[in-house]
Formats: C-alpha cells, sequence, structure tokens
C-alpha cells in the first residue's frame, strides 16, 4: 500500500513537468523520422534483412523512440538517488520503514507509468500517421506488448539501481552510469536492431539483460515473437529481473553495512 | 578556471572524456553495422557517408565545445543565478557559454576529426587547393550555423524554462540527420533542412560538391558556397533573439 502512495506520487510529479515532456515528444519525433528514413534506405536494399519486412523495422523505429524515456534505455544510474548517496541523506532514508530497493522501484515504475502516456503515445502515434507500420490488430497482442514493456521497466530499473548502489564505493559514479547508459543504448537494439548485426556478436548480445529494455518488447509488438517465441521472450525478462533486483538486494545489505553516518 | 576544475578529477575527466567519445563513436558503429550488411545507403557508400559523418560531427563538436553549456540557462532562470551574471561587468553571454566549460566534449571533436581524416584519404575527389580548403572551410561554417542554433535554443529558453531538450532535436537531431546521404530523406524533409532551418548548409550542399554530385532539389551549384553567408544569418537571428530575451527576462519573484 505505502508502495502503491510513492508510486502515484511519483506519477503526479512527472506530470507537472509538462514543457519538458513537450519538448521530449518533439525530439523523440524528429529522430523516429531521421532514423525511420535511414532504416527505409537500408531495408530497401535487404528487403529481409534481420527477418523483418520494412513495416516491421519501420514499427522497431517508432517502439525505440516511444520506449526510449519510459525505460530510460540511454540512462544509467538513478541521479537522485546517487547524490543523496553522495551527500549522506541516504542514512534518512535507510530509517524509514521502508525498503529501499521497494521504495525507488516503485517512484521508477510510476515515473515510468506516466511517460509511456506521455512519451509513449504520441510520437508512435505519428509514425503510425506518417508511415505504414505493422502494428498488431488484435488486442491480446498490445496487452503481451504492454506486460513486456513493463518487465523491461523493471530490468532497466534493476541495472541503474546497481549503478546508483555504487555510489557507496565510488562516491562520484557518474562515469559508471555513462558507460551503463551507452551499453543500453548499443545492447538494447536502439541504435540498431540487434538481429541486424553480424552473427556472433547478434546472438551474444541477445542473452544480454539489455535486450530485455527493446529488443524482446519491440520484437513482441511487431509480431516477430508470437507462440512459445513469445513466452520465452517474456521468461528471459522475467529471470534477468529476478536476478538483477537479487543483485541489487545483495549490493543493498553490503552497502548499509558499511555505511558510517557522520557524528555516530 | 572551469578547465582546471575539471582536471582536478582526474580519474572522473578521462572517464567522462572516454564516455563522451564513445557515445558520438557508437553512431559511427552503428553506419559500421549497416555497411556491414550493404554496401550503399542512398546510393552512397561508406567512405562518401564517413566524410558527411566527419564533417557534421567535427561541427557539432566544436559549436557545443564553444557555446553547447548555454543550455543551462533554463536551470538558472529556475533557481535564479543568472541574476548575479547580470550583476558582473561582463557580457551574459560570454558568461553562460564560459559556464562550466567542458573539456571532456574533446571527446566528440577529436572522433569526427578522426572519422574525417580517414574518409578524406578514402573518397575520391580530385584535391586542387581550392578543394582542400573548402573541407575546413565547411567545418568552421557548420559549427558557427550550429553556435547560432545553440543560442536561439538557450534565448528560447527565456519563455520557455524546462524546454531545454527541445534544442536537441536540432543539435543532436541534425547531426544524425546530416550523417546520412540527403539522398536517403523525404523531399519535403530535404526541403526543410534546406530553406526552413538552413541545416544542410553545414555539410550537405558543401560535400556533395566535392565528391561532385547533384543536390536532390537541383540547387545550382554556386549554391555550395553560400555556408559563410547562411551562417552570419543564423548568428544575426540568434544575436536577435538573445537580445529580446535578455530584455525580456524578468526574474524570478518579481
Amino acid at each position: 500500500m505505502l508502495y502503491m502512495a510513492v508510486a502515484a506520487g511519483s506519477f503526479r510529479r512527472y506530470a507537472t513537468y509538462r514543457a519538458a515532456t513537450a519538448a521530449g515528444i518533439v525530439t523523440n519525433t524528429v529522430f523516429g523520422f531521421i532514423i525511420a528514413y535511414a532504416y527505409l534506405a537500408l531495408w530497401d536494399q535487404r528487403p529481409h534483412l534481420g527477418g523483418y519486412g520494412p513495416a516491421q523495422a519501420l514499427t522497431f523505429v517508432w517502439a525505440g523512440q516511444a520506449l526510449l524515456a519510459v525505460a530510460m534505455i540511454a540512462t544509467g544510474g538513478l541521479s537522485e538517488l546517487q547524490e543523496r548517496i553522495r551527500s549522506g541523506d541516504v542514512a534518512v532514508d535507510l530509517y524509514r520503514p521502508a525498503d529501499l530497493q521497494l521504495w525507488w522501484l516503485a517512484a521508477d515504475l510510476g515515473r515510468a507509468g506516466i511517460q509511456l502516456f506521455g512519451r509513449g503515445v504520441a510520437p508512435m502515434a505519428v509514425g503510425a500517421l506518417a508511415f505504414p507500420l505493422a502494428l498488431p490488430g488484435d488486442p491480446l497482442t498490445w496487452g503481451w506488448f504492454l506486460l513486456s514493456a513493463l518487465l523491461g521497466v523493471v530490468v532497466s530499473f534493476a541495472l541503474r539501481y546497481l549503478v546508483a548502489l555504487s555510489t557507496f564505493w565510488l562516491l562520484d559514479s557518474s562515469g559508471l552510469a555513462m558507460i551503463s547508459g551507452l551499453s543500453g543504448m548499443f545492447f538494447s537494439g536502439m541504435v540498431l536492431p540487434l538481429r541486424v548485426f553480424p552473427d556472433g556478436l547478434s546472438d551474444v548480445a541477445q542473452l544480454l539483460p539489455w535486450a530485455a529494455l527493446l529488443q524482446v518488447p519491440a520484437d513482441v509488438l511487431i509480431g516477430a515473437r508470437t507462440g512459445g517465441a513469445l513466452l520465452r521472450g517474456l521468461a528471459f525478462q522475467a529471470a534477468w529481473a529476478a536476478a538483477l533486483l537479487a543483485l541489487g538486494r545483495l549490493l543493498q545489505s553490503a552497502a548499509t553495512r558499511k555505511v558510517v553516518v557522520h557524528g555516530g | 578556471m572551469w578547465v582546471r576544475s575539471t582536471l582536478a578529477y582526474r580519474t572522473s575527466f578521462v572517464l567522462m572524456t572516454f564516455g563522451n567519445f564513445a557515445s558520438s563513436a557508437l553512431d559511427f558503429v552503428a553506419l559500421l553495422l549497416m555497411f556491414s550488411r550493404v554496401h550503399a545507403l542512398g546510393g552512397f557508400a561508406l567512405p562518401e557517408v564517413a566524410f558527411l559523418y566527419g564533417t557534421c560531427s567535427l561541427s557539432l563538436g566544436l559549436a557545443d565545445l564553444a557555446v553547447g553549456n548555454a543550455e543551462r540557462l533554463g536551470a538558472r532562470i529556475r533557481d535564479g543565478t543568472l541574476d548575479t551574471l547580470l550583476l558582473r561587468p561582463a557580457p551574459v553571454y560570454a558568461q553562460i557559454a564560459a559556464d562550466r566549460f567542458a573539456l571532456r566534449r574533446l571527446g566528440r571533436t577529436s572522433q569526427g576529426l578522426l572519422v574525417l581524416l580517414w574518409s578524406t584519404g578514402r573518397i575520391e575527389v580530385d584535391w586542387t587547393p581550392g578543394r582542400i580548403l573548402m573541407v575546413p572551410l565547411t567545418v568552421v561554417c557548420g559549427a558557427v550555423i550550429f553556435g547560432a542554433v545553440f543560442t536561439a535554443g538557450a534565448a528560447f529558453q527565456f519563455w520557455a524554462q524546462d524546454a531545454a531538450e527541445l534544442q536537441n532535436s536540432l543539435t543532436y537531431g541534425g547531426n544524425a540527420l546530416l550523417q546520412y546521404p540527403p539522398t536517403v530523406f523525404a523531399r519535403d524533409l530535404v526541403r526543410g533542412v534546406t530553406f526552413i532551418v538552413p541545416l544542410a548548409f553545414v555539410n550537405w550542399l558543401p560535400a556533395l560538391w566535392l565528391l561532385g554530385r547533384p543536390y536532390p532539389l537541383g540547387l545550382p551549384p554556386w549554391t555550395a558556397f553560400l555556408g559563410p553567408a547562411v551562417a552570419a544569418l543564423m548568428v544575426a537571428g540568434a544575436a536577435l533573439a538573445w537580445r529580446c530575451g535578455v530584455r525580456a527576462y524578468r526574474s524570478t519573484g518579481s
């Protein structure tokens, strides 16, 4: 119940940044157009690249722009928590009768919820108007896509939480956060769908946790994952989410043992 | 001063510069991955696309290095620290541009320069002195055009403080656009970035002239030399926007 309130508070908080949301939508849409045309030229040369048709490739582009802010694909770390750890404010958080990891997870899910409406729907709608997209017709596939996107957000959070906790040891984790964000861009399929990568790299990249952020949800949306492959994709995401959250929990208990607040 | 303060945290500086290098290199890696699957994109081979990539990336890197920090203006207006700058006996614009001058941005600049050097050795151009001179001229004019966009975007924040991300669609978005040949894009989009926001003069027009390729809109060849004129116009426009912005500024609480 407490965590629901945290999520709702975070949802409302991000709903107030209207100008920033509008600016973000414009930026996502502009990038969507540019990448869409580049992919059209690419698929014009190789019509079945990565097993996608041109319409599926275009849908991948707009799914990427829609999920970029929702799953914070290009962002490593939780800047607010990092700042609280660096300044020592985290000691107050640890005194609260709430679990640190669940608190920040709830807040992140609230943020992702509002950004799905704010920054997810609008670019996708513009993309669907401007290009022939391969969007699913039946509501069930949309449901699977939303579930997959949610699992993607949880995996993304679990990764960013690990980076944030590293602040306990590094004090300044902005460098690590940057590297982590770059890995997110590259290994999620944001710069190019993982299936289009050269063969060996493609196989490895599809096993890494970042594939859960965009590659799997986008494949569900464009119909490249159905039946058994759909379930395997969701299980892949859930397994990474569980493993990374558990690792975060381990690191958290190590960090809280280590923390020494000034003044005793 | 900002240079010395960032150099004090040596490890962080090295990591951030590397990150800056890598984040801009990622775009080029994407291009390389694409060209591992195809031989040409929009009729252009890899060295030609790399030349486009190198010129616009270097221009953006230089502009970002010089005035990129102006985007922090919105934050300064929100917390009221802009007033301090207005009181000092130095031009506000110079102070804003030098605010947190980030040397780590050399990462993007050096990455763009490397790709540019690599590609100039591989494109088929009859290098007369005029054509050689055209390359640095393109980069400088491009940097000035991007700088004007950064400035206009910062000036816009006098009215919309949260909209710092908006200018990204023209600067980083423009960079993403200009690294591909214009033949890839729809005619209306090419018209838009030629006549409305003249980003095409950053590298498309001069580079296509160097490569001996026609510009999709059928513009006469002499338009390739309009770079300096366009850059001057853009600077005038951005200066006007900045001046209006400073005049319209009312501090928080008044």
